[in-house]
């Protein structure tokens, strides 16, 4: 038996109204129902960080967001980033295949404000460690990290 | 995932009732238990969303400790002046752990409640007495490179994954549920013959916020914490320690069904030991098994090196 919840959030600046099975995830919601692909289903468990968005301004995994726990809430997605990041990635070649791409930059957004609260510089040692919970499988951290110290 | 229903709390009261249903269980940030649904190794009928309830700040206390809210984020405990202060190692425990993602999401509450990141838990195919009482511990024979040193029993070896709950060990908080306080050392149980429980707490009974007393010389404190990888891994063996005016304060991660608080290895030192010795004191009653006896030794440097920087 499907339990179904109302569901509202503004999406990339955008009002919806859903009736979702409580079981739907912040993820799925994206992708199989409003067709915002950028984040991407890479392990669905929170360890890869290739589904990393932004709800009301702070990064976090939507594969283990249920997406009725943040009806009500403000989310952005790589579709409706718009941040000196995504230039300062293509400039420094940041990526391969490109498929953890809109969660790192979800994901090094946010860091940089999570970096802020904690009142720590942006240096190679800090990106390093606090971008650790997006894994790029092609390797391309050394100009990731490049990119994200580009814009600091 | 099995169906559940959903219930937003807007009172501590609502939650409390609510969570009287069959099946029922608190929703704090869902990190590690909707995982944990996924998997379908926990299969609530009901979640009780708890993080819209007014437990959100970090206060300080008349007596001069610090009342954290039992829905605070990790990230925002992380970040909180008060904490950086006076208990450093409480902020870098909260560092150490998980992603920043993570801990965006993650609450106070949630993170003292995770469950064991044991292989054989979270794989509903195999046996697990913690997961189903009575089916045995295939991790006694089997995969337990990462599991208990300390405390376990022949149903279950599992370790305490949390960073942050071996600080709040270290330095002697306090945690106030529902219906009372429970000193931090306390709410974790040892497997015994029900691995089941996790804690003492009672069916119902929500945490609202941990209390850290006045402890001055935790200003000078450090988390220690030694994994297989640089960043986003569980701990090998983790030290949260604080030292100073004459008095000391340790507790483990890594090593038990619980946080380790490690009153052998303070009284030694408190008694004049050295640190070596005190270390040999605490860890005496380790008990490795087959494959994680490196623990041992491990543990005991871990602990000298934090005590030798800190002192």
């Amino acid at each position: 038996m499907t339990v179904l919840a109302d569901v509202s959030l503004r999406v990339n600046g955008t009002p919806h109204e859903f009736a979702l099975d409580t079981r739907t995830s912040l993820l799925d919601l994206l992708r199989e129902h409003l067709d915002l692909v950028g984040a991407k289903k890479g392990c669905d468990h929170g360890q890869c960080g290739a589904c990393t968005v932004l709800v009301d301004g702070r990064r976090v995994n939507a594969c283990l967001t249920l997406a009725v726990a943040v009806s009500g809430s403000e989310v952005v997605t790589v579709e409706g980033l718009d941040h000196p990041l995504q230039d300062a990635f293509v400039h420094h070649d940041a990526f391969q295949c490109g498929y953890c791409t809109p969660g790192q930059l979800c994901s090094a957004a946010g860091m940089l404000d999570d970096l802020e609260r904690q009142e720590l510089p942006v240096s190679p040692a800090e990106i390093r460690e606090w971008m650790s919970g997006n894994i790029c499988r092609c390797g391309a951290y050394p100009n990731i990290v490049a990119a994200i110290e580009a814009v600091a | 995932m099995k169906e559940f229903a959903y219930a937003r709390a807007s009172s501590v009261d609502e939650a409390v009732a609510a969570a009287a249903a069959p099946g029922a269980k608190f929703l704090g940030g869902g990190t590690n238990l909707v995982d944990l649904m996924r998997l379908e190794v926990e299969t609530p009928k009901l979640l009780v969303d708890v993080t819209h309830l007014p437990f959100h700040s970090v206060d300080e206390t008349a007596e001069g400790g610090v009342r954290i809210g039992a829905g605070v984020r990790n990230s925002d405990l992380a970040a909180s002046r008060l904490v950086r202060e006076r208990y450093p190692a409480l902020a870098e425990a909260l560092l150490a752990g998980a992603s920043g993602q993570l801990r965006n999401a993650a609450t106070t509450a949630g993170n003292l409640l995770q469950r064991t990141r044991c292989p054989y838990f979270q794989d509903v195919t195999k046996p697990c007495s913690k997961r189903e009482p009575g089916t045995g511990c295939p991790a006694r024979e089997g995969e337990h490179r990462n599991l208990a040193i300390i405390g376990w029993s022949e149903h279950c070896v599992a370790t305490h994954p949390s960073d942050m709950a071996v600080a709040l060990a270290a330095f002697d908080a306090v945690v106030e549920t529902t219906t009372r306080r429970i000193p931090a050392v306390d709410l974790h149980r040892l497997p015994g013959d029900d691995p089941s429980r996790d804690t003492v707490l009672e069916p119902g009974e929500l945490i609202v916020a941990v209390e850290l007393p006045r402890l001055p010389f935790a200003r000078r404190s450090r988390y220690r914490k030694v994994r297989e990888r640089a960043s986003y891994a569980f701990a090998l063996v983790s030290v949260a320690a604080a030292y100073g005016d004459g008095d000391v304060r340790i507790a483990f991660g890594g090593l038990a069904h619980k946080p380790w608080r490690a009153f052998a290895a303070e009284e030694a030192i408190r008694g004049g030991a050295s640190f070596a010795d005190a270390a040999e004191a605490e860890l005496a009653q380790a008990r490795p098994l087959r494959d994680n006896g490196y623990k041992v030794e491990l543990a005991k440097r871990t602990l000298v090196s934090v005590l030798e920087e800190l002192a």
